[in-house]
């Protein structure tokens, strides 16, 4: 059925709102961080600047240490993101290919994990963290990130890993390639894409996550970034609004770059076996 | 042979102790961590220069400074106490501390705080802090709330402009806020984002009390006179005056700056350090000042929570951290720190600096009503931020929204709050 001009334009139109809708709180969040203080206290607020400035930016880089803790969130989140991808890969391709009753039971307990709240698990979590001489640390934090984010990477994979058909790993097998052989050149080139957006998931995670990093690390040198932005927030919610602005916005760089890069891959890899060719 | 391994092993013991006492290097040097929660760059620097004198004349004793944040200071201590990781000298409020005082959590500090330090500070604001018999911090600032007004309109409409030592009563704020209401514009915004703390601590210039402590030490809530006399007036320019806009009631303070700076509100009633912010973004030559809130029968009375010091039950440095705090509150470090702050130093000698009492960004009239800052009014209530969030908050909303009644509000915050303070009181 061919669509129509106007059905056409209608189509693009929504597309444009909703695109804008999604992108206000980020455009709001730009045009705040450039705009003097006098500017952001005006009853008729604008869009563009009228007298944009850097000041706020000098001030959040004068005030907070941000590339410090750019830097630790940036080993955070990679770290985590490596390591929880390292061990969910193995784990998913089991369970996607091995249909037991106990893959079941643990894919099962896999989602069921992700309904505990975080004040639930924060104190005992500090405890254990403590007596394993881990707190105010980067790694601690990075185990935990990656404790937290493996049952979703995990889920995520196990997606993936079924979208690979298992014929393509038989056919490999009939032709005389070992098991290992398979895996490496039939299978890890097509789950590739899989394991590229389970690690961006896991490190975008990772990358903005506050209240484990607000807990476990004490040594301001060791804080991340996020916890470095509520420095920014005063008592009764009273925000110094033009040097957060600044800083958020260089703090959502990252993962904005980052998944400018690898979007492409990620599409691909959701959308592999969605249909036979 | 034998006396010489004891005697290894005893150095060894002894050099295991210095390393893993907590604080402590093996050169015997002391290290404690104060949680500052200074947020405004001025506020930042005067915590940062004190730490860093400090540090310089004493080098048995070495502060860390640790940058904390008020949005989520509670659930970080909450975590750090039981993990026995907590700092050793903790910047909180008093309205925060019930939990982590009864909690065992805080030393008691009537034994460590020098006798120049406990004189020093009124007895109300000591008041603040005590809970049972013990004191868990040092109140050392505080702000009154206080109306900004457009000075320019207020002098235009002829209005008489209050003092702290003439101020307005109740009755003749609604009647200069209507005067100064109409083509869109209000004599008043109020912003009432956190109703409860707002309503009660100016209740308490019309004698409002709201919680009333029998002889038997249970509290129970009456919502009597002297506790309607605001929410009435507030719901009245709301609601019948039309000199308050309904909009405002959800917002924070700084959301109502704009529509202040662009003419839609002569007054809002702020936190004396909203000044700050004030300075900073009001639109070049506008004239704004500070009068003191309405009075009612008690006058100027109002409740506050002070920004308090606290020391941790845990630290191994009692003494050291008491000392540091007894430091960083002498009455000139205690101006710098309410100068950064925009707030009010609770020490009688640092009052008196002459920098406080300057008509400069008004400060001499949030200064003269230093003496009339009670505590707020439930801050040692156990079981009030249950009663405030789920019984309190959505009644005074509904109320000044005009969803609700007086005598709806009043069976609310009564029967309902009852039902939950009972809980906390087996």
């Amino acid at each position: 059925m061919k669509t129509g001009k106007g059905a056409r334009a209608g189509q693009y139109l929504a597309l444009l709102a909703y695109l804008l809708f999604l992108a206000f709180p980020f455009l709001w969040l730009v045009s705040t961080a450039f705009k003097p203080a006098r500017e952001l206290a005006s009853l008729h607020p604008t869009w563009i600047p009228k007298d944009p400035t850097l000041a706020n930016f000098r001030q959040a880089f004068d005030e907070q240490p941000l590339l410090r803790a750019a830097l630790n969130s940036l080993a955070a989140a990679l770290g985590a993101a490596l390591i929880a991808v390292l061990i969910a890969t193995p784990m998913a391709y089991v369970l996607a290919r091995r249909r037991t009753l106990l893959a079941k039971a643990a894919t099962g307990w896999v989602v069921v994990s992700q309904a505990f709240p975080f004040v639930l698990v924060i104190i005992p979590l500090f405890l254990l963290l403590k007596n394993l001489r881990l707190i105010d640390s980067v790694p601690g934090l990075v185990m935990v990130y990656v404790v937290w984010a493996l049952p979703f990477a995990l889920w995520m994979l196990v997606g993936y890993v079924r979208a690979v058909p298992a014929e393509l790993e038989e056919a490999a097998a009939v032709d005389g390639a070992s098991r290992v052989r398979t895996l490496v050149s039939i299978t890890a080139p097509l789950l590739a894409p899989g394991i590229v957006a389970t690690a961006l998931f896991a490190f975008i995670s990772a990358w903005n996550e506050f209240f484990f990093a607000l807990v476990l690390l004490k040594t301001p040198e060791k804080q991340t970034l996020p916890v470095v932005l509520t420095h920014f927030i005063g008592a009764e919610g009273v925000a110094d609004l033009g040097p957060l602005a600044a800083a958020a916005f260089l703090a959502t760089l990252p993962s904005l770059v980052v998944f400018a890069i690898i979007q492409k891959r990620i599409t691909g890899g959701m959308l592999a076996g969605a249909v036979k060719s | 042979m034998r006396a010489r391994l004891l005697v290894i092993l005893a150095v060894f013991g002894l050099l295991l102790t210095a390393c893993t006492d907590s604080g402590r290097d093996p050169h015997g040097v002391i290290t404690l961590r104060f949680q500052s929660l200074a947020w405004q760059q001025e506020s930042v620097a005067a915590n940062k220069d004190l730490v860093a004198e400090w540090n310089a004349t004493h080098p048995d004793v070495k502060v860390k400074y640790v940058q904390g944040s008020w949005d989520s200071v509670h659930d970080q201590l909450l975590t750090s106490f039981e993990g026995g990781e907590a700092p050793d000298v903790i910047h909180d409020a008093s309205d925060d501390l019930a939990d982590f005082a009864y909690g065992g959590y805080l030393a008691d500090l009537r034994g460590l705080l020098s006798d120049r330090l406990k004189s020093d500070i009124p007895r109300r604001s000591w008041r603040t802090t005590t809970f049972g018999d013990g004191i868990y911090g040092v109140p050392f600032l505080q702000e009154p709330r206080v109306l900004i007004a457009d000075a320019g309109r207020l002098r235009k409409s002829g209005v008489r402009i209050p003092t702290p030592e003439r101020p307005w009563s109740w009755a003749e704020f609604r009647q200069v806020t209507k005067k100064l209401s109409g083509d869109g514009r209000y004599g008043v915004a109020w912003p009432l984002k956190e109703p409860v703390s707002a309503t009660l601590n100016l209740s308490l210039s019309a004698g409002g009390q709201l919680f009333h402590r029998g002889a038997d030490g249970r509290v129970t809530v009456r919502f009597e006179a002297g506790d309607q006399l605001v929410p009435r007036t507030i719901h009245d320019q709301v609601g019948a005056d039309r000199s308050a806009p309904d909009s405002t009631l959800g917002s924070g303070g700084s959301d109502t700056l704009p529509g202040f700076f662009g003419g839609k509100y002569a007054m809002v009633p702020l936190g004396f350090s909203y000044r700050q912010q004030i300075v900073q973004q009001a639109p070049k030559g506008f004239d704004w000042q500070v009068l003191p809130a309405p009075a009612g029968a008690d006058g100027l009375t109002q409740g506050v929570s002070p920004q308090t010091l606290s020391i941790a039950e845990d630290s191994p440095h009692k003494k050291e951290a008491a000392e540091f705090v007894d430091f960083l509150l002498r009455p000139k470090n205690m101006v710098r720190l309410a100068l950064g702050d925009w707030m009010l130093p609770t020490g009688t000698e640092a009052l008196k600096d002459p920098a406080l009492h300057t008509d400069k960004y008004g400060w001499a009239t949030g200064t003269a009503l230093a003496d009339r800052l009670s505590p707020a009014p439930a801050q040692s209530v156990r079981g009030y931020p249950e009663w405030k969030d789920k019984v309190a908050t959505p009644a005074f909303q509904e109320y000044y929204s005009g969803a609700i009644g007086l005598g709806e509000l009043r069976r609310r915050l009564e029967k309902d709050g009852n039902l939950v303070l009972a809980r906390y009181q087996r």
